[in-house]
């Protein structure tokens, strides 16, 4: 393992030099970059990172790697934003991950995100762990984007549960993932359940996913024996059936992403902050499984509260 | 007659609206304009132009044919809150354009905003830079829609016109969702965030009416206007800050700069010294300057016209 200072962001006199590190195993191959937070919340993804460089050391260690296959690792570029408890830049609220390829004479987060860009363009594969716009949680799963340079087939090599495919939106193609796609990088998101909690189990999962990844593609010997993933569904985004508030008010969630759910089943209770009367029962509109469940104490009307993944049949007891 | 655009329910006793005042002109029926600011909550400007339109046209009522809608705030609960984007939701406003009817609230509440101005003939979208930059009265238009808005935006008394080149991640403003659906938008920038000015703001005021007289809505002489330099991107020279600390212009905002004269300076204020001296990168109209001090490696600094 070597690490590498990949870009250092300097704020002096105010704040001290932020390095942005990177990890880096195997050969100088550009075979797979990996990149974890680019928002000051996503603890969880920078943890996956860490837990990612501290397995393929070990695995370097054995020998696993096979010759000509290099991985970079950049786990966070979001300490000016996490060590003062902000998703997006402090100074002007603007987010790294809708800056890419960034400009390294342009602005602040520009720079930075042409810093990273540099540092991981070229490569044959790319993850990105990724977070949602809105709070909640989602069931463990990786997602491209249907920009036409995708190689889809991949993502099934992770073991996760799913295999996401959605249109991007003109917002995204400043996103690091659109970007690693048009200059040819086979690039993923994968989503590690949490954002801004640290769930361990499911950091092991998206590490142990990454690895059969890694196996896969040839960067891993074939025989190294890993923890057994998933058969992976693929899902359209269309195909998801999002559930969207009717009444506003404190939220009692009664199911958790990845619960199997019945059409009619109550997911969710809305209620009147201050008589605590129930205002709205958020049902299942079909059978299948939660895929995302939005976070939070309190929720408006005309929100997004579930997603599900529709199923023909589900086993309960 | 003011009217709700969108209205949902806040989690604890509230309603979370988007309004608009409509006024209907007593000269017969004619043309509509939509007048729109507030889509970040920062940008105060608008709010200044809003309410003299609204109390101006009420006045001017015999004399208006058609319909002028008046949005002063997309974005009520920024605004109310000191706070650029969406509270409580992560995106920019101005990027989450043309919405959709089963997305989350505030993408349902942009729906419904261009489902209200769609069809209108002229929108005016009123924005004031952010903290950072304070910006002359201009308005930008998108290299695509430059044959049509163009010659829209001669008479708004804006001091420039600027056509910039198309970007994809454009195409999720308000702006783009009107133009490329038919319904002409000007992007009006002007002044600075947080701060009204009334002179600026009475320039656009004027530029407006100026406008509905030669659309045929006002029915009386337009006020005289000045026109503006129009140009684009390749004319526009960027000054970015390589260090960080307190900048300290040495010129005044909107005045004509040589190349290579100094902007000012990248002060450090635990050190005494100056990090970095800025310069024009050429001769021009300074139309754009960094407002706020504080500047990390990288903050846009200055925009210099070449004129």
């Amino acid at each position: 393992m070597e690490k590498k200072t990949i870009y250092t962001f300097s704020a002096l006199p105010y704040r001290q030099k932020i390095p942005v590190y990177g990890y880096s195993f195997g050969s100088n191959e550009k075979t797979l970059a990996v990149v974890g937070s680019t928002r000051g919340d996503e603890y969880q993804q920078v943890f996956v990172c860490g837990l990612l460089v501290k397995t393929l050391q070990k695995l370097e260690d054995k020998g696993a790697f096979k010759p000509n296959k290099g991985v970079l690792v950049i786990p966070s570029a979001s300490q000016f934003s996490m060590n003062v408890g902000k998703r997006f830049w402090p100074m002007d609220n603007t987010d790294i991950n809708r800056m890419f390829p960034g400009y390294n004479l342009g602005e602040t987060t520009q720079r930075l995100a042409s810093g990273i860009f540099e540092a991981v363009r070229g490569y044959e594969n790319g993850i990105q762990l990724a977070s949602f716009y809105l709070p909640g949680e989602f069931i463990p799963h990786v997602r491209y984007m249907n920009t036409g340079f995708q190689r889809e087939d991949d993502g099934l090599a992770f073991g996760l549960p799913y295999l996401l495919v959605r249109q991007p939106l003109p917002i995204d193609t400043t996103t690091l993932n659109y970007n690693w796609q048009v200059f040819d990088t086979n690039a993923f998101s994968l989503y590690a359940r949490a954002t801004d909690t640290i769930n361990v189990d499911a950091a092991r999962s998206a590490v142990a996913a990454i690895l059969r990844f890694m196996r896969h593609k040839g960067i891993l010997r074939q025989d190294l024996e890993l923890p057994a993933g998933h058969t992976t569904v693929r899902v359209a985004a269309e195909e998801l059936q999002r559930i969207i508030t009717e009444s506003a008010g404190f939220v009692h969630l009664l199911c958790q992403a990845g619960a199997f759910v019945e059409k009619g089943d109550i997911l969710a209770r809305i209620f009147d902050p201050c008589t605590a009367e129930c205002l709205e029962e958020v049902k299942a509109g079909c059978t299948g499984q939660i895929f995302f469940v939005r976070r939070g104490q309190a929720i408006a009307q005309h929100e997004l509260i579930f997603s599900i993944k529709p199923m023909d049949q589900v086993v309960r007891v | 007659m003011i009217e709700d655009v969108v209205r949902l329910k806040l989690p604890a006793g509230e309603d979370f609206a988007v309004q608009k005042n409509s006024i209907i002109g007593e000269a017969g029926e004619g043309k509509r304009l939509c007048i729109i600011t507030g889509t970040h909550g920062d940008e105060l400007e608008g709010q200044y132009v809003a309410f003299q339109l609204a109390r101006l046209l009420e006045k001017k009522k015999t004399r208006l044919r058609g319909q002028v809608d008046i949005y002063p705030s997309l974005n009520p609960m920024g605004i109310s809150t000191i706070y650029r984007g969406l509270p409580g939701f992560d995106l920019d406003m101005n990027r989450i354009f043309p919405g959709s009817e089963k997305g989350s609230m505030y993408e349902y509440a942009a729906h419904r905003i261009v489902e209200s101005i769609s069809g209108a003939d002229l929108a005016i979208d009123i924005h004031a830079s952010n903290i950072f930059l304070r910006e002359l009265p201009q308005i930008r238009i998108n290299e695509k829609t430059a044959n049509q808005l163009v010659p829209m935006s001669k008479a708004m008394n804006m001091d420039l016109v600027w056509v910039h080149s198309a970007a994809t991640v454009l195409e999720s403003t308000l702006a783009w969702s009107l133009n490329s659906t038919g319904t002409p938008c000007l992007v009006v920038e002007m002044g600075v965030g947080m701060r009204l000015t009334i002179e600026y703001g009475d320039k656009l005021v004027a530029g407006i009416l100026a406008t509905m007289v030669n659309m045929g809505m006002l029915l009386e002489k337009a006020p005289s206007v000045g026109q503006p330099i129009v140009s684009t991107d390749g004319h526009v020279g960027f000054v970015n800050a390589n260090q960080s600390g307190i900048f300290m212009p040495v010129v005044p905002h909107g005045c004509r700069i040589h190349q290579g004269q100094t902007l000012g300076v990248i002060a450090d204020s635990l050190t005494g010294k100056v990090r970095e001296e800025l310069k024009s990168p050429t001769t021009g109209l300074l139309f754009t300057l960094r407002e706020y001090p504080v500047v990390l490696e990288g903050s846009l600094i200055a925009r210099v016209l070449e004129v």
